[in-house]
């Protein structure tokens, strides 16, 4: 995984609350067999028309201004339904970093740490902020700094964040479970010189 | 010393690092792979330019979606293509140990592991598959992974687990006579409930587990998973050490005898204390049928479909009232009175060579009844080829059952072998959930034997009768 330190980037807004991995990827495209590739489905249901192409003008993320957007601001709860781990494999390839809403669901939450995701919590008056401004300005940028817990925009927007202290720890050094583990890479090695054959 | 369970033993020879309030750092001895749970993990490494730790203890082959007709026709669903050219490349990038659709030693992973001699004694295996606690039957702790760990356990060889708790379960007692190792576990189930050990590690004792064969033992340990165990294990004899004698991959000449000396300090000692006991008597033990949607909906053969109000809280009333209708049966109606269209003898549970044999003795001589499709399934290529060394496939074919290739097959219905909506199957594999087989499709779990017999006879017949009847 990536050493998450620092990242700014683009706002898209995404102002519904209870967003379930139902619609970040509906289940017609968990038979893929990769994690990657799955950006082009993530949403699909409300990102296209009823004939799976054609975008839909009127969903949030087709808007001209949020192309490439890299951060996601979304209402409470974001997350919920199924532990499908395509979905934070959807957001990702999808392009998105940083996810910020003032509740995540429990699975969900984990998943985004395991795939080197941050998700951001803020007070929901903060969330309503971005997202005023993500809406009312397309284009409009946020740095997020990890090493601080600090999440600011140019033009006087501010707040610092709480998060998990041994997830920001995994999250800074790129470290996921498997680079946990490593940690104990002369354990394992050790382990390996005195096991017996059988 | 206090004494230690077969189970103490095990965990405590796999730590690599503990710490307090974390969980411990276990060592994998084996690995196993199979094409539905591991393409994400491979992906996981690739992403992350990892290498598989050890692809010498890595064992893969394709299982789920191989179609079980004819090997060399094309297969037509492209996703199970798509996974199954994902597992050869995945096994040739990481230099995996592989048994692909081709192989003579392809199979079902549950049954090629210790065919081939992979499963001994005093190992923890690991795969991405809940009936992984198959292999505890030889005395190993071996249990089932989520994709991500699979990628962990490639990665680094290495598992992050909390301890469980343990459970002995005790049959004592002679097996009846038409009784099977099939019939204890759902006896077993029938009497823990579905949850009835969920999360635990259950030890299989007594005088009617160590009678069984090996592969019964491997049919016991195959299930601990429906009754919501983590893993089950029985502990090593002489029966492991003769199954184990000679496979291609078990230890050879001095070095066996040597690992037979260490696989006999394994089993559990005298005094140690497991968390909780459950005692069956083989006695109280019959042929047994699932009639309702979980392999814990339990009757005897001798028995009725339950009534709704049998059961003692809202709750089970409610969910009997669902399975019965599910199911298409009234309730209190003898089991011998319900009709099938469909058999399936086959799946890690139930398709070793004795199984086979035992299925075979059934039909010999007599007609598929002719309202009924019946199949079979072989567990393995190896386990294929010696049937026909047997004869066992003429007698089947003469029968009218379809033969085929090895594979999961209907078990789960991932390649084109599914049950219609309404149809009925008496099944030899392992779970009976709704759709499990095909869409709206009934599964009835029971042994070879009486899969066979019901083929024959169009209904359940009670395979203690049937032998004296037809002096079969
Ligand atoms: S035979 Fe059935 S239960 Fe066994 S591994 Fe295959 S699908 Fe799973």
């Amino acid at each position: 995984m990536e050493p998450f330190k620092r990242h700014s980037g683009t706002v898209a807004p995404l102002n519904r609350v209870n967003v379930d991995t139902d619609q970040i990827i509906p289940k017609q495209f968990l038979k893929r067999i990769e994690k990657t590739g799955f950006g082009p489905f993530l949403f699909f249901d409300w990102r296209f028309q009823d004939d799976g192409k054609t975008p839909n003008p009127k969903f949030e993320l087709n808007a001209p201004g949020y192309k490439g957007a890299s951060i996601l601001v979304a209402g409470r709860n974001f997350g919920s339904g199924s532990s499908r781990e395509h979905a934070p494999w959807a957001l990702l390839d999808y392009g998105f970093k940083v996810l910020i809403a003032s509740s995540f669901a429990d699975i969900f939450l984990n998943n985004c740490f395991q795939n080197g995701i941050l998700p951001v919590t803020l007070p929901e008056e903060q969330v309503q902020q971005i997202m005023t401004r993500a809406q009312t300005r397309p284009g409009y940028m946020l740095s997020v700094d990890l090493e601080h817990n600090l999440i600011e925009d140019d033009h006087g927007f501010r707040a610092t964040f709480q998060i998990d202290e041994f997830r920001r720890y995994c999250l800074l050094n790129g470290f996921d479970d498997i680079g946990l583990t490593l940690q104990h890479a002369d354990k394992i090695t050790a382990y390996e010189k005195k096991r017996k054959p059988f | 010393m206090p004494a230690k369970t077969l189970f103490e033993k095990i965990w405590n020879a796999h730590l690599v690092h503990q710490e307090a309030s974390k969980p411990d750092l276990l060592y994998v001895d084996l690995h196993l792979v199979h094409e539905v749970t591991s393409p994400q993990a491979f992906e996981g490494l690739r992403v992350t330019s990892r290498k598989v730790r050890r692809p010498d203890l890595t064992v893969a082959t394709v299982d789920h979606n191989v179609p079980t007709w004819a090997r060399n026709l094309p297969i037509t669903d492209e996703v199970s293509l798509k996974q199954i050219q994902a597992m050869d490349k995945n096994a040739k990038d990481f230099g995996l140990i592989y048994y692909n659709m081709q192989s003579p030693g392809q199979g079902i992973v549950h049954i090629i592991g210790p065919e081939q001699g992979y499963t001994q004694p005093g190992m923890l295996i690991v795969c991405g598959d809940s009936h992984t606690s198959t292999h505890g039957a030889v005395g190993s702790l071996a249990y089932g992974i989520g994709t991500s760990e699979v990628e962990h356990v490639l990665a680094t060889q290495c598992l992050w687990q909390a301890k469980p708790k343990t459970m002995e379960v005790r049959v004592d007692g002679k097996l009846p006579f038409g009784v099977t190792a099939k019939d204890i576990i759902l006896g077993i189930i029938g009497k823990i409930g579905v949850d009835g050990a969920t999360g635990q590690v259950i030890e299989y004792t007594g005088e009617a587990i160590r009678s069984l064969t090996m592969e019964g033992r491997f049919t016991v340990c195959n299930m601990s998973i429906e009754g919501g165990a983590r893993a089950g294990m029985i502990a090593p004899d002489e029966t492991t050490f003769a199954y184990l004698r000679g496979r291609p991959h078990a230890p050879q000449g001095r070095d066996f005898d040597l690992a037979v000396e260490h696989w006999k300090s394994l089993p559990t000692e005298p005094g140690a204390k497991f968390d909780r006991l459950v005692e069956l008597p083989a006695v109280t033990l019959e042929p047994f049928v699932t009639w309702g949607t979980n392999p814990g909906m339990v009757a005897a053969v001798s028995g009725k479909v339950p009534t709704v109000n049998s059961f003692q809280s809202e709750a089970d009333r409610a969910a009997a009232r669902r399975a019965l209708e599910y199911m298409g049966l009234e309730e209190g109606i003898p089991i011998q009175e319900v009709g099938i269209d469909r058999v399936f003898i086959g799946s890690c549970t139930n398709a070793r060579i004795t199984d086979l044999r035992a299925a075979a003795e059934v039909v010999k001589g007599r007609r598929v009844n002719a309202k009924v499709y019946a199949m079979v399934v072989p567990g393995s290529t190896a386990v294929k080829k010696q049937a026909e060394a047997e004869g066992l496939d003429q007698v089947f074919k003469d029968a009218g059952f379809d033969w085929r290739e090895a594979g999961c097959s209907m078990c789960l219905g991932m390649n084109p072998d599914f049950l219609k909506p309404g149809e009925r199957c008496a099944s030899t594999s392992n779970r009976n959930f709704e759709g499990r087989q095909g869409k709206g499709g009934r599964t009835h779990l029971v042994s070879p034997q009486m899969a066979a017999a019901a083929a024959i006879a169009g209904r359940f017949v009670d395979i203690r009768e049937w032998s004296k009847n037809q002096g079969g």
